[in-house]
């Protein structure tokens, strides 16, 4: 199956589901139509309801041409520096995002190499890991964002140091598992050569752990930026596309909380597929195919 | 004062060097190892408790900042009927609609998708798009459509968890190899035959990972959704406005409730796949 075999498919569903989602907006919106045209006394006809259904302020689901209007109004439009520029609340959440993402790779590798080398370790540390994952982990984001606050630290690093946490697990385990991925053959061959422990790390174990990094840092993205969002909801909606989305269902913005939603979307692909093509550059220049190294 | 954190370290270091010495050793008979196995873990969890006790007492920390467990575990004592309804309110009710709701929505497309090659291939690559997605944005819009009540957040969950299960199921679908198919075809049995006999039975380990992930997903969404609006019942109100009154102990409290239940709900179906695949390789036990 190749790329080519899979074009037509995606398009005709993608075709499918916008063309349900303009019959939900004709039928979610009319009610409040028939309601209006009733109250000003007049019957109202199927192509003046659909025509209007698709353009309402606040409408239950609004149509697609009006989320890709406001977001053309509040990317391209906007100043940057504007307080309505989705641009820049997107930029405060990504660099949280991409502020503890990094963090917590650096914490989860460096954990990853210690459970590797050390008996103790890994046997008393790695359960708790492995058991952290089962918390939801995200419940206790508003927590840590207002102790922080009452110990007078706001702004990037509480949101960053969320996404940390969350980021900081897939890493941890998928490199635990790349730093072992090495057979016994491999290692008893370092043996042979008397190498010393730092250099089977950096010659054997470092090497054939990338397609393992590489595929728990999509995941850790990912997560980073789902932990950013969600550590903006507590902050009283200053500022980020989490704030968009809780100051959208404040004030019933149907259409506000859909443009930072498909924001926040396009970001994370990008985000994914700019992890995915730094994990084709490294397998490429350590000449394996891109393809073969699926963990 | 300072007493009680030297205390608390010296506990920390004693237990460490004790669970050196414990996973140096060896142990001949099968339980015993797997007591000690059990034990060392324990005795690591252990150690952070009385670390974080010896630290945030010894030190005076505001209990604002971070309280001791001891009176975390005071708060959970005090409050259960709170805790209980909230549990109630977003696991019981919330979680558990959602949870089979979208695993079965996604278990039967998925089913759909093995059936008719061009829905896979459309499908299949917009559902990866998906689960790499803050899915968890749509809640405020599903408070919007469903009401404040538990049914919103249900449907926060059943978004969440449908791609996961979807993915995973086409996946383990294809997971039979040719040998087998062909032998099943040879048998002349059914779509339906092959689908049960065969391709279901290999497809568990994936379906079933893909449960366990909907656990922990699950639980997020509901807590999550509940912080854009919610009935005054439920764990997420409940961390949400504690944390504005600084009740940081009951936030506590409550996070302990939500990580047992999760844990307890992820060690559940961790079991059920136990008793399911017990035939898969990364389960038999084998006497080494």
């Amino acid at each position: 199956m190749n790329s080519r075999g899979k074009t037509i498919p995606v398009l005709t569903v993608i075709s499918v589901i916008v063309v349900i989602w303009y019959a939900c907006v004709v039928w979610m919106n009319a009610p409040f139509e028939y309601d209006r045209a009733e109250r000003a006394g007049k019957e109202i006809g199927f192509s003046q309801l659909v025509s209007n259904t698709m353009n309402q302020e606040r409408p239950v689901l609004p149509a697609a041409h009006q989320i890709v209007e406001e977001m053309y109004k509040t990317i391209v439009l906007k100043k940057i520096t504007s307080k309505r520029s989705l641009i820049y609340h997107g930029w405060i959440t990504l660099s949280a995002t991409l502020l503890g993402f990094v963090i917590g790779t650096l914490l989860g590798v460096l954990l990853a190499v210690g459970i590797v080398h050390n008996r103790a370790m890994d046997k008393s540390v790695m359960p708790w890991v492995i058991a952290s994952q089962t918390i939801p982990i995200l419940a206790i984001a508003p927590m840590i964002i207002v102790v922080l606050n009452a110990v007078g630290l706001s702004g990037l690093l509480p949101k960053a140091l969320i996404s940390t946490y969350l980021s900081f697990f897939p890493v941890v385990v998928g490199m635990v598992k790349g730093l072992r991925s090495p057979d016994q053959a491999q290692l008893d061959l370092m043996h042979t050569y008397s190498a010393s422990t730092w250099q089977t790390f950096w010659k054997l174990r470092w090497p054939s752990s990338m397609p393992y990094l590489f595929t728990s840092l999509k995941i850790a993205i990912a997560i980073s930026l789902v932990g950013a969002i969600v550590g903006e909801l507590p902050t009283g909606a200053v500022a980020g596309l989490g704030a968009r989305l809780l100051a959208g269902s404040y004030y019933g913005q149907t259409i506000q909380i859909w443009s930072a939603l498909f924001t926040a979307a396009i970001l994370a692909a990008v985000l994914v597929m700019i992890v995915g093509l730094a994990h084709a550059y490294v397998l490429k220049r350590m000449g394996q195919k891109p393809d073969g190294a699926t963990a | 004062m300072i007493w009680l954190v030297i205390l608390a370290i010296l506990f920390w270091m004693g237990s460490w060097a004790l669970n050196e010495w414990l996973s140096r050793q060896s142990f001949g008979s099968g339980f015993v190892q797997r007591t000690v196995n059990l034990a060392i873990p324990l005795l690591f969890g252990v150690a952070i408790l009385v670390l974080w006790e010896g630290f945030t007492r010894g030190l005076g920390v505001p209990k604002v900042l971070l309280p001791p467990p001891s009176m975390i575990w005071e708060r959970i004592g005090n409050s259960l009927p709170v805790l209980w309804a909230d549990f109630q309110q977003t696991f019981l009710k919330a979680v558990l609609a959602g949870y089979v709701l979208g695993c079965g929505s996604g278990f039967l497309v998925a089913l759909l998708c093995d059936r008719s090659s061009f829905l896979k291939r459309g499908l299949l690559p917009l559902g990866n798009f998906v689960s790499a997605l803050p899915i968890i944005g749509v809640a405020p819009i599903m408070v919007m459509w469903f009401g404040f009540d538990w049914q919103s957040k249900a449907a926060v969950v059943v978004i969440m968890t449908f791609f996961p299960m979807l993915v995973n199921t086409v996946q383990g679908l294809s997971a039979a190899d040719h040998m087998q198919r062909d032998l099943m075809r040879t048998y002349a049995s059914t779509w339906w035959q092959t689908l049960t006999k065969l391709r279901l039975p290999s497809a568990a380990p994936f379906i079933f990972n893909a449960l366990k992930i909907n656990s922990t997903l699950a639980l997020i969404g509901a807590i999550v959704a509940e912080f854009f609006g919610t009935p005054i019942v439920g764990m997420g109100f409940r961390i949400s406005t504690e944390v504005g009154r600084m009740n940081v102990d009951m936030v506590w409290a409550e996070i302990a409730v939500a990580a047992l239940a999760g844990s307890s709900f992820y060690g559940l179906v961790a079991l059920i796949e136990r008793t399911v695949t017990f035939w898969h390789p990364s389960l038999r036990r084998g006497r080494t």
